[in-house]
């Protein structure tokens, strides 16, 4: 009846889980009577959840991405206090079984739950903004995107108190993670949180390059596209090119772990290492699809707290272009130990070492922007600052690594673990930082609070470089990754220092989470009034602070790169004299949440190996989306009434005290 | 949303398109279908005649049927297609490349 599933799944015997088990469902039990006697499921209902607006479905992700960032910090802090404990002889406190699904755990989650639900909550808010539409070309898809996404989140979680998760580190390489090795359901959650997540990523991609292209504002051609959407629409492309290879790939590891097929087993004629060929041929695709928008999010933030235009523009936008195809020749660095001859790893060393230059022009492209202009010390800037020496760092240790001789003394060692946490910290977490720092008031109404911002970054920044300096040196030691115990004191001075600094991350996070209740708290002094609180360059600001579900009452004209700077240098026009006209808008759709609840219990059911449960899944899935097709009531119109109060609303605001103007050069707060 | 469901100017074909797109289609089948059923021992010339055929057919399939053609509103989905011809051709090749090498430096007979 309920296949694999019994009583046992649950690990009564590891305190640590139990304990934390316990503190969720006190928190989630807490939440919930909140909720019920705030009165407010119906609000959250119909204003969050069946949600199509872009805004709201970006904040989403964003919040997900911030709550799985603590589930995922909790993983390290774990691992950097085991090692420690463990090096010397001890066994620490985690055993080995359970700490084989942390590091597991920590990759999975860190990349596929935090860095790209926090880029693609990133894009979500700020594209249509930036190209002057009304929505993105798909909003049903969009909301769909985001609740399948949700489900992965969540099939992980659940996976912490029911059965296991995958012990085989965050890429399931077989034949480990075959049925022979990994008899248990870890596995299984990660193929379907994996896959389940990943169609809800294409969608987006789809959703995306279908915006940039079809919906900008009339006279936005490509090369007036402000850089972040040009990151994005890169971005996108790469996930339209790159995610179905590991959909099919992890597609191939389900039939032989399911169906006793043989692609990835060392028998019978699989071969594994096709596994770890094409996995990484979505792989490296994947670190540019993470981190290009930051990127974006770098320049839009320099150009603007520089005030200045972004230096070499076009070499900016090339660069971009080239990264985006270079991507998909330089897979091979991943695995150079796994035995193809010379010339194969020569041609992928040099791809990568060449990959380097594009994104060495942009240091040089954010540089210049900011030389002999008046650089504002604000939070976004610090983040961007900090990315680019942390960055610069990251991809000249990528650069050795790129040499396939030194590949073979590094490879799998602690040096490694430093180069992409330096690159994807120092990086995409940095840069998502600035972002929703730089955003936050365009999508809420006001600003969140500097001093915390620039206390988090502080913490953050010594706290990145003091956990993961000593393992680089770690590895030149010959520290490999993912070791449970290990008896080796010269080790454990570093391992310590990388402990402290660990510690001095959990303070950054900690920052960020203060900043953001106080900035929810002192949300009246901290607003934005004005919609163009940092004297921004872009469309964006053109709107009011929050935008209006409609995003522009009128739709922008545009005839230059940086629209809104050129339209405050001519003198903004009196649009408000302009009749207002009735607005297309897609309604609310309840169907992306239950087609993602369907799903749920699909991945479910297939883990457990409850097959009636998983046609269930699956009839529901298609079902709903049946019927929904069918619903021709999708879209209405704003009246223009609604359209003037909206207006007028948002002109009385620009009467009231703002937190900050576009001249401020002092932030407050 | 308002500025982009104007647009309905999409090349969907006509009848004569379809079927010369179907003749020429069956025409390139034949063609290679009989060299082989004509032939004693079909040589190496043979099977490079059929890439050939197949490769026109697939031309003939995107201009006939999926309308690729060089005007301006077609240039989104050209692109689209030769960037996707490009990165299978990269992932399928390199794959092959690698795989062979794979094969004869871990594999020896």
């Amino acid at each position: 009846m309920l296949g694999k599933l019994t009583l046992e799944a649950i690990p009564y015997h590891e305190p640590i889980i139990m304990i934390v088990l316990a503190a969720v469902i006190l928190g989630g039990a807490a939440l919930v009577g909140f909720i019920t006697v705030k009165k407010k499921w119906a609000y959250l209902w119909n204003e969050w959840f069946t949600s199509v607006d872009h805004k709201k479905i970006g904040m989403m992700y964003i919040i997900v991405a911030l709550v799985m960032l603590i589930r995922g910090f909790s993983d390290a802090i774990m691992m950097r206090s085991q090692q420690m404990l463990a090096s010397s002889g001890g066994q620490g406190y985690l055993p080995p079984d359970h700490y084989d699904q942390i590091f597991t755990a920590h990759g999975v989650i860190m990349i596929f739950f935090v860095a790209m639900p926090l880029v693609i909550g990133l894009i979500n808010v700020v594209v249509p903004l930036q190209i002057g539409a009304r929505d993105v070309a798909f909003p049903f898809l969009n909301s769909l995107s985001f609740w399948l996404f949700v489900v992965g989140a969540l099939l992980v979680n659940i996976s912490l108190g029911l059965g296991e998760f995958a012990k085989t580190g965050w890429l399931a390489y077989p034949p480990l993670s075959g049925a022979n090795y990994s008899p248990g359901v870890g596995v299984d959650y990660w193929i379907w949180s994996l896959q389940i997540s990943g169609v809800g990523t294409l969608l987006t991609g789809v959703n995306f390059i279908a915006t940039i292209l079809k919906m900008r504002a009339p006279g936005m051609s490509l090369m007036k596209m402000p850089v972040f959407t040009w990151t994005a629409l890169c971005a996108n492309v790469l996930i339209v090119a790159a995610f179905p290879i590991l959909t099919a790939t992890i597609a191939m590891l389900t039939l032989d772990r399911y169906l006793d097929f043989h692609f990835f087993t060392n028998d019978l004629g699989g071969n594994m290492m096709m596994y770890v060929n094409l996995i990484w041929a979505w792989g490296h695709p994947e670190v540019y699809i993470l981190v290009l928008p930051v990127f974006g999010v770098f320049s839009e933030v320099i150009a603007t707290f520089s005030k200045k235009k972004l230096f070499g523009y076009t070499s900016l936008v090339w660069a971009t272009l080239v990264i985006t195809v270079l991507s998909f020749i330089v897979w091979l660095h991943h695995y150079f130990t796994m035995g193809a001859g010379a010339d194969v790893n020569a041609f992928f060393g040099i791809a990568t070492m060449i990959i380097s230059i594009p994104t060495g022009v942009k240091i040089f492209n954010w540089l210049f922007t900011m030389y002999r202009g008046r650089v504002e010390m604000t939070s976004p800037v610090l983040w961007t600052l900090g990315f680019i020496v942390t960055f610069t760092i990251g991809g000249m240790t990528g650069v050795l690594l790129a040499v396939p001789g030194a590949n073979y003394v590094l490879h799998n060692s602690l040096f490694l673990i430093a180069h992409f946490h330096n690159v994807i910290i120092g990086g995409v977490v940095f840069g998502a930082m600035a972002g929703i720092t730089y955003w936050f008031p365009k999508a809420t109404g006001f600003m969140l609070c500097e001093k915390w911002g620039k206390r988090s970054f502080w913490f953050w920044i010594t706290g990145f470089y003091l956990a993961f300096m000593p393992l680089y040196i770690l590895g030149f030691m010959g520290m490999t990754r993912r070791l449970q115990h290990v008896d080796n004191p010269l080790w454990v001075p570093y391992l310590v220092v990388a402990f402290i600094g660990a510690v001095l991350i959990l303070i950054g996070i900690a920052c960020t989470v203060i900043q953001i209740a106080v900035s929810i708290k002192n949300r009246k002094q901290l607003q934005d009034t004005t919609g163009d609180i940092w004297g921004g360059r872009t469309l964006e600001w053109s709107t009011t602070s929050p935008a209006p579900f409609y995003n522009f009452a009128h739709e922008p004209q545009v005839s230059e790169l940086d629209e809104f700077w050129e339209m405050k240098e001519r003198g903004i026009e009196q649009e408000a004299k302009k009749p207002y006209a009735p607005i297309h808008m897609p309604r609310n759709a309840a169907a992306g949440v239950i087609i993602s609840a369907f799903s749920l219990v699909f991945g479910f059911a297939l883990i457990w190996h409850i097959w009636w449960m998983a046609v269930v899944g699956l009839v529901g899935m298609i079902a709903t989306f049946i019927v929904r097709s069918f619903n021709y009531d999708i879209d209405y119109y704003v009246s223009v009434e609604e359209v003037e109060r909206v207006e007028r609303e948002g002109r009385e605001r620009r009467a009231l005290p703002s937190a900050r103007t576009p001249n401020d050069t002092v932030v407050q707060g | 949303m308002s500025h982009s469901n104007n647009d309905h100017n999409d090349n969907h074909g006509s009848v004569k398109q379809y079927v010369t797109g179907l003749i020429l289609s069956i025409i390139l089948t034949i063609i290679p279908f009989g060299m082989v059923m004509m032939m004693d021992d079909p040589g190496v010339g043979v099977i490079w005649a059929i890439y050939g055929f197949a490769i026109a057919q697939v031309f003939v399939q995107l201009y006939f049927f999926l309308h690729l053609d060089g005007s301006k509103e077609q240039s989104w989905n050209v692109m689209a297609m030769l960037f996707t011809v490009v990165i299978v051709a990269i992932v399928v090749g390199g794959s092959i490349w690698i795989m062979i090498e794979l094969n004869q430096n871990m594999m020896p007979i």
